[in-house]
């Protein structure tokens, strides 16, 4: 018997009622209760800096939601949970800062080049560790502890090379945008914009395509994928490349309105997997709607409370999610 | 080839590794990772909990103790019990609802706690001294160590290191821990825990209250790494948000995985052999910035973790049959 279920004779109370809906529909509850604390925030702080702030939340968001997309199917499919996925970020970052600062060229051909380079790490690394570690069936906990290996080789890999100097790309930091008395900054719209982009067009890829349908039914059950027929080692080896390549971008873009450094992905990696918890692991849809609500709750938090608390929200927020509806928020509710 | 050999382009000097003070500073360090690194083998190895947020309960206990005795003047071996009982509070609060969760959702919800906490002690100024951290707690140990290093001069070894007192009492709490731990695992009580790490449902259905005990085996984690966070504390002088990193429960985890799981002698060996490294790294006089150094000692604990976890996940010292990492 669920939860909340009616016994006869007796009028389920109101209380109730709401339980049972929201259990039954979790993503429109969320949505519900996302939009009663937005008119409660314009209530008490006004539109136009609620509106403001959601703007900054929406560049933060789709970075959050770029990585998670990557980290929930990896995660998914694999059973891996990839502490090295933040250092991908990284990594992408470094290869844009490379080939656009050191060698010159443009930031566009540095974008696509720091994606392929990240996507081409994630497949060397399929075909080197986690495939042969696969097939030895190896545990959570030890592939846990790899990635969290692999994540300081990364990292450290990275400060050998460079150094801790924070470094920046070469993008427009002083242009602002105006519209509707809102301003923004012109490299931060340009993220927001990229983001939404690849953002919409991995959830069509998901929704439509033949590969984005194989994903989805690995990360759902993998034997029963292979048993339908599904090459499986080939979408494997794509998931890498969507993983790790949007990891990249991710990275650039989050170096194109921060800096470059060693602890950038790191840094972004709790968050992210906040966005993936409260997506419900494995469900990619779910993890891009959560990196764009976490950036939203991030920067409306500072609302409310003073702004070097920011980070601190992310985990708390992942604390939360992870107490009360530990499937996510669009999860099922398996064993968790 | 020949040529490089015959004129190498610098030269690797190895003279530290003579040096007592060396020596003294690595054993401290890896007498501190061996009380920390027992907390996780009671319940990584042996409760089989995926406790990813040891760093937190060092912070705690580390931090309790500098603000009860340089903030509210409390006398420094009172304050050690209290700051127990804080982190073991802690302990409870991140167990409570987490420990119901699956392993690998635990996992993420510790070290999510453990920034959480180590954010806080960066943002909360008033309390914590921020990233200054805070200091002025050491008076009492100090005379202490003073005490002790009479003792051995009296013995008649003269020239005793200054931090050579410390190192004695680490590793006596630490062997003393190691002791009772690998006592307490062949009690009756020791034995329910390793029947959850095998089969939780079973441990159950023969009416034992496995909730129960997984968060008695976090709670004494707690109290392990508190006791870890005085040592660190009285190793360093201060407390700064920084030492507590995610990177030192990862060392932990190193420390863990070498000595090998289930097997508290085997934490000391594994602390040993890393911290030896580590710090051998530091001293080796390589023909590198002090950055590239830094980075290169933190590639090698990472590929300790890789290549073990590959290719002897049980550990250098570990069973087998109790490998709790492959299922």
């Amino acid at each position: 018997m669920e939860a909340g279920a009616v016994t006869v004779g007796q009028e389920p109370s109101l209380v109730e009622r709401i339980r049972e809906e929201a259990g039954r529909h979790p993503a429109r509850t969320a949505l519900v209760i996302l939009g009663l604390i937005v008119l409660v925030m314009i209530a008490s702080k006004g539109l136009h800096d609620v509106a403001q702030r959601g703007l900054n939340g929406l560049s933060t968001g789709s970075i959050y939601a770029l990585g998670a997309v990557g980290l929930t199917l990896v995660y998914g499919i694999l059973k891996l949970v990839n502490f090295a996925h933040g250092d991908f970020l990284t990594f992408g970052a470094y290869m844009a800062y490379l080939v656009s600062v050191t060698w010159g060229l443009p930031l566009i051909v540095a974008i696509f080049w720091a994606m392929a380079m990240t996507a081409a790490l994630g497949i060397f690394l399929e075909k080197v560790m986690w495939g042969p570690m696969r097939a030895k069936g190896a545990g959570m906990l030890q592939l846990l502890l790899m990635s969290i290996g692999l994540a300081l080789v990364i990292r450290y890999g990275i400060q050998y090379v460079w150094g801790t100097e924070l470094r920046q790309l070469d993008v427009n930091r002083t242009t602002t945008v105006e519209f509707l008395g809102l301003s923004i900054g012109r490299t931060q719209l340009i993220v927001i914009i990229v983001g939404f982009a690849v953002l919409i067009a991995t959830g069509l890829m998901l929704r439509y395509t033949l590969l984005g349908k194989r994903m989805r039914a690995l990360s759902d059950n993998l034997e029963l994928a292979e048993t339908a027929g599904i090459d499986t080692s080939r979408v494997i080896l794509w998931t890498w490349v969507f993983a790790a390549g949007f990891a990249g971008l991710a990275g650039v873009l989050a170096a194109a309105i921060t800096q470059v450094q060693p602890e950038l992905g790191f840094e972004l990696l709790l968050p992210i997997f906040a966005a993936v918890v409260m997506g419900g692991i494995g469900n990619a849809y779910g993890a891009l709607a959560g990196g764009i609500v976490l950036g939203l709750v991030i920067e409306w938090s500072t609302l409310f409370i003073d702004s070097r608390w920011k980070t601190t929200i992310g985990f708390v927020v992942l604390i939360l999610v992870l107490i009360i509806r530990p499937q996510g928020i669009f999860g099922r509710a398996k064993t968790v | 080839m020949l040529e490089l050999l015959a004129s190498p382009p610098v030269a690797i000097t190895l003279d530290a590794f003579t040096d007592i003070d060396f020596w003294t500073s690595v054993g401290i360090l890896a007498g501190i990772y061996t009380i920390f690194a027992l907390g996780l083998q009671l319940n990584v190895g042996f409760t089989g909990i995926q406790n990813f947020g040891q760093a937190a309960f060092m912070a705690i206990g580390a931090y309790a103790m500098a603000i009860l005795v340089v903030d509210h003047g409390v006398n420094f071996w009172l304050s050690l019990p209290i700051a127990i009982l804080i982190t073991i509070a802690f302990g409870l609060l991140v167990g409570l609802p987490s420990l119901r969760l699956r392993a690998d959702y635990f996992a993420i919800a510790t070290i999510a706690a453990a920034e959480a906490i180590r954010l806080f002690a960066l943002n909360a100024r008033e309390l914590t001294g921020g990233a200054q951290g805070t200091f002025g707690f050491g008076d009492e140990w100090d005379s202490v160590s003073e005490t002790i290093e009479g003792w051995i001069q009296d013995i008649g070894w003269t020239e005793v290191p200054r931090l050579f007192p410390l190192l004695l009492v680490v590793w006596v709490v630490a062997v003393v821990l190691m002791f009772a731990l690998s006592r307490m695992q062949g009690t009756p009580w020791g034995r329910v825990l390793r029947a959850i790490r095998e089969d939780e449902d079973a441990a159950r259905a023969l009416g034992k209250n496995a909730f129960s005990y997984k968060l008695q085996s976090l709670a004494i984690a707690a109290t392990l790494g508190a006791l870890s966070g005085f040592f660190l504390a009285l190793n360093l002088k201060f407390v700064v948000p920084d030492e507590f990193l995610p990177i030192v429960t990862f060392i932990g985890y190193a420390v863990l995985v070498m000595g090998g799981l289930a097997n508290y002698w085997g934490v000391a060996i594994g602390a040993i052999i890393l911290w030896t490294v580590l710090e051998g790294m530091r001293l080796v006089d390589l023909p590198l910035a002090g950055e590239k150094i830094a980075a290169l000692r933190f590639i090698v604990v990472g590929m300790v973790l890789i290549l073990l976890m590959a290719f002897r996940p049980q550990g250098i010292f570990g069973k087998r049959e109790e490998m709790v990492l492959g299922d």
